[in-house]
């Protein structure tokens, strides 16, 4: 009867949890959607709770009460601009439980393998699970744990490095140690002897000796992925979090970590295969780090960078009917974005139709700049993605770039040598004019030469986009 | 500095070379400004215009001269004009060194320094001063008008009560500034327009405008390019000018208006538009030749003058198009001169930086320090970017095109047939092996990966950072582990469980949380 009931809240809190992810597919059912899931998260922990297996209900509910009070603070103290560090750290969370669950089913499974038969038939709960299994099904429950403890531990360290490096706190640079990639593999190498180790004997140190090679390729692997690869590497460890979880699942017996598992990790994996086709690059090649080979030397640049103050940028505004304006990363790192939403509404009031381009990979994070926009009200039906305004830029009198480089690369479809080459950029320099507003003259992250700002109808505005806004909104009429 | 606008002598010239609205920039430079009395009323602006704009109004030519550190006029110097310059002073203004070696010798034996707005190298940066370009888009403006009022018909067709009148057909030969603008006006007027050019390259822009470009057939390696000369067209070979005079021939007795503004830079106007297309032509026709000063594109061109041919084609030859329109012309000019000296300010606080090392400065100085500076060497810019030789995309036929798609149909199927083969082998030998208890858990696992594809492929794309978020805190459905476990078995499953649900706790309540806030900023408009 109460596992009857359990796992009837489970398929209730199954269908929620995809009710809540479909619900994404757009913005005014999305704020519904996100109560399909607390629903659905609520319900789940309350069946789990009530029924078999669980015990210590004071602990538990102790816990969650102080983890979510943290959770709670910390979701409201968040910054938007800080939304990428923030889901790396609780990525990293729950790395980090899959491994200390992990844990916990290897000491249950040698604390039940020790004893009797007698001693067996009086256990509860989870050990109770364990004693009933035959020898397959401990051997698979041995390698579900494992996989479990090495995902778990992948995703930590990884998500560590990525919220340090997204937090600005590690050096965002791609940086290996001597050995690069092979280290890598033979960490990989050493975890698959050590499963097979584990099989055989279920040994302690196996357990441990792999899960320390798997806190070192979560580390090394992100180190070695740059600060523009960062949307694919926060996807991707999203990705790993739902099949930590999965893995958890099966070692558990538990339908509904499987499921939800396999929606986040599935969710996760389509995401980072979005990113990387919005770069033109294979998924391995992000991974393991750096731009692919180039095939000859770069095209020369031509010409000169032309600055121009913000007298001149007013000017070109005020005769402008059509805008596009491209934001990036930059506008994210000089917090412009309520100066942005106040240009637009300004502009907007004049009569003039503005609108905004979003390149997939623009920010740290997938959707980073929707976000960012969101908060600074600036409405969602003038943000557009790329595929939908790329082919209006011939018809736009200015295109604003506000702290983008690579993404409005025009090198990216006229030199195939460029390393960026083939990559879908937002054509911004087919619109009239284009203003680039940037720090100075240097080439940004890449370190890939943008020949946009060579071109002639480009004006560089330099200085922080932030304070080159503000000097331009009093100037619009 | 005193800033110092001289009167126009030359006969005929209306323009003035400061605006009062240009010398209220000029102030704000740091400089101050005066005028000649009356230098402006040509152009429609009157001494006390100047006075409330705070420019000194002074008497005569001799009482600026003597006041001003930079004298700015519009035409190049009389001889009397260049005599009366001192050591260190500079003239900015037209000045055409190239045919003026004469008086260039007087500035330098004057120690002034000349700066020659017809000089400035075409590169992007000194476009705003660049005062051939606005003077020629006068022109071609202009040109259009003087044909119109010539021209005995409308430009644009109608169908009136009256019955019905023919659109104007317009050729425009040469699509420089002056080309371009005159384009731009008689399709605006509603007439219907062709352009000729003999740089290729320039069919883009004058399409752009709304006419069409005259093709010539002939081998794209044998035409000039144009980048080579900073945008100016070169001398063509002998056979592409005949086979331009033929298209002409071709085109003439189309043709209502025919305007022409070929010129090649440092040569007589090439002839374009002969005696014999003159005599093809209909009667109450307009030829308006934008070349006449170096001799006219047309052979019936008089200078400075409009004839009437004997088939009655009216030939217009003024050289004065930018004077006709004086205030247009003044106001431009004059910013552009305000712009040739924002550059010469560098610091806006009224102290001349003459800066040999820019581009544009030394390409338009022509005697500095008693010495002649002209010719400038080539600037360190290119104006125009070396045109590259754009690769051929194939078009593809039907046919090729239906055998890709099959192909690519085949290779799709191909490989989810494959997938499918393997990815079901596998799980058949999982099958083989693995308990019923796993594969029932197994079942649900492939399914949900399923399910996950295709619901999260329906997710907006801007809704990417919420998706994150909220797969993030469902995916602390993890504690569910931990529940169970906590309590069962000793006192580290215990500690270890309570850490996972602790952690997963924050990440429930922060997830959900923060979507929510995200979620409640988006906003229509």
């Amino acid at each position: 009867m109460e596992i009857g009931f359990t796992t009837a809240a489970y398929v209730v809190a199954a269908v929620l949890f995809i009710q809540s992810l479909g619900g994404l597919s757009g913005q005014e059912s999305a704020k519904r959607a996100v109560w399909y899931g607390i629903v659905g998260m609520a319900l789940a922990v309350a069946a789990t709770l009530y029924g078999p297996g669980a015990g210590n209900w004071l602990i538990s509910l102790v816990m969650i009460a102080a983890g979510g009070a943290i959770g709670w603070v910390v979701a409201q103290r968040v910054q938007m601009t800080e939304m990428p560090q923030l889901v790396a750290a609780m990525h990293s969370l729950v790395g980090l439980a899959a491994v200390f669950i992990g844990f916990n089913t290897h000491i249950e499974m040698v604390r039940v393998a020790g004893l009797d038969e007698a001693a067996r038939a009086l256990l509860d709960g989870f050990a109770h699970k364990i004693a009933e299994k035959g020898a397959v099904e401990l051997s698979i429950l041995r390698v579900e744990t494992f996989l479990g403890v090495f995902i778990g531990a992948v995703t930590f360290t990884g998500s560590v490095i990525a919220f340090g490096k997204l937090a600005g706190r590690v050096d965002g640079k791609a940086k290996k140690l001597p050995g690069g990639h092979m280290l890598n593999a033979t960490a990989a190498i050493v975890s698959l002897v050590l499963l097979l180790v584990y099989l055989q004997s279920g040994s302690t140190l196996a357990l441990l000796g792999m899960t320390v090679a798997a806190l070192f390729i979560g580390y090394h692997l992100i180190m070695g992925i740059g600060g523009a690869d960062m949307p694919v590497v926060v996807s991707m460890l999203n990705s790993y979090s739902g099949w930590a979880a999965a893995a958890i699942g099966f070692s558990l017996s538990n339908d509904l970590l499987i499921v939800v598992g396999a929606l986040v990790g599935s969710s996760g994996a389509i995401l980072s295969y979005i990113m990387c086709k919005a770069m033109n690059r294979s998924f391995i090649s992000v991974i393991l780090g750096g731009f692919g080979g180039t095939t000859g030397p770069a095209m020369e640049v031509t010409g000169e960078q032309i600055a121009i103050d913000a007298e001149g940028v007013a000017a070109a505004l005020n005769d402008a009917d059509s805008i596009i304006i491209i934001p990036g990363y930059g506008m994210a790192v000089a917090q412009a974005q309520q100066s942005v939403s106040e240009l637009t509404r300004k502009l907007r009031a004049a009569g003039k139709t503005v609108r905004f381009a979003i390149h997939p990979v623009a920010g740290r994070l997938p959707g980073h700049m929707n976000v960012l926009l969101a908060e600074a009200k600036v409405p969602y039906d003038i943000v557009m993605e790329m595929d939908e305004i790329n082919e209006d830029f011939p018809t736009t009198d200015v295109a604003i770039v506000i702290g983008s480089n690579d993404i409005v690369n025009p090198a990216a479809q006229e030199d195939p040598n460029s390393p960026i080459a083939g990559m879908p950029v937002l054509e911004c320099w087919k619109a009239k004019q284009v203003f680039v507003s940037k720090r100075g003259q240097g080439t940004g992250y890449s370190g890939i030469e943008n020949p946009l700002f060579y071109k002639e109808n480009t004006r560089m505005f330099y200085g922080d986009a932030k304070k080159s806004l503000d000097a331009l909104l009093p100037m619009i009429e | 500095m005193k800033i110092g606008a001289l009167s126009e002598i030359f006969a005929g010239e209306n323009r003035v070379s400061m605006t009062p609205d240009s010398a209220l920039q000029l102030v704000k430079l740091g400089h101050s400004c005066c005028i000649q009395s009356g230098a402006g009323a040509k152009a429609g602006f009157s001494d006390a215009l100047y006075a409330k704009a705070g420019v000194e109004v002074l008497p005569d030519a001799a009482a600026v001269i003597a006041a001003a550190d930079v004298l700015v006029k519009v035409r190049g110097p009389e001889k009397a004009e260049a005599e009366a310059l001192r050591d260190g002073q500079t003239l900015i203004s037209f000045f055409w060194p190239a045919q003026n070696a004469e008086l260039l010798e007087i500035v330098k034996a004057r120690g002034a320094t000349v700066v020659a707005m017809d000089m400035v190298p075409r590169i992007s940066r000194a476009q705003k001063m660049d005062a051939l370009s606005s003077m020629a888009n006068i022109a071609g403006y202009r040109a259009v008008i003087e044909a119109g009022s010539n021209f005995g018909r409308f430009f644009t067709g109608q169908v009136t009560a009256a019955g019905k009148v023919p659109p104007a057909k317009v050729l425009i030969v040469g699509a420089g500034v002056a080309g371009l603008a005159a384009i731009g006006t008689s399709v605006s007027l509603g007439a219907i327009v062709h352009a000729f050019d003999v740089r290729p390259e320039v069919a883009e822009q004058i399409e752009s405008m709304g006419a069409s470009f005259v093709y010539l057939e002939f081998d794209a390696s044998e035409l000039p390019d144009g980048a080579a000369t900073g945008g100016y067209a070169a001398p063509s070979s002998p056979a592409f000018a005949a086979k331009q005079l033929a298209k002409f021939r071709e085109l003439a007795p189309e043709m209502d208006i025919v305007i022409t503004t070929a010129l090649i830079p440092g040569r007589p106007a090439p002839k374009l538009w002969t005696a014999d297309m003159v005599a093809l032509m209909k009667p109450g026709s307009v030829v308006v030749d934008l070349a006449a000063e170096r001799g006219g594109n047309c052979d019936l061109t008089v200078m400075d003058q409009k004839i009437v041919s004997d088939n009655g084609v009216t030939i217009v030859g003024y050289t004065d198009f930018p004077s006709r329109m004086a205030a247009q012309a003044s106001t431009l000019y004059a910013t552009n001169i305000r712009h040739m000296l924002t550059d010469l300010t560098p610091k806006k606080d009224g102290v001349i930086v003459h800066n040999m090392e820019d581009d544009v400065i030394r390409g338009a100085t022509v005697a500095k320090d008693q010495a002649i500076t002209f010719p400038p060497p080539p600037p360190k810019i290119a104006a125009i970017a070396v045109q590259k030789p754009k690769e051929k995309v194939k078009e593809l036929t039907h046919d090729e095109k239906r055998a890709a798609e099959a192909a690519a149909f085949k290779a799709q199927t191909r490989n989810q047939v494959g997938m499918l083969v393997i990815g079901g082998g596998l799980i058949l030998l999982a099958g083989l092996y693995a308990p019923a208890s796993f594969m029932s858990h197994f079942i649900v696992f492939v399914l949900s990966v399923y399910v996950g594809v295709q619901v999260i492929w329906n997710v907006s794309h801007s809704l990417h950072t919420p998706l994150m978020a909220i797969t993030n805190a469902i995916s602390s459905i993890i504690i569910l582990g931990a529940l169970m476990q906590i309590g069962s078995g000793s006192w580290v499953v215990t500690v270890l469980a309570a850490l996972a649900v602790f952690m997963a706790g924050i990440n429930i309540f922060g997830g959900f949380m923060v979507t929510r806030r995200m979620l409640a900023m988006f906003q229509k408009s």
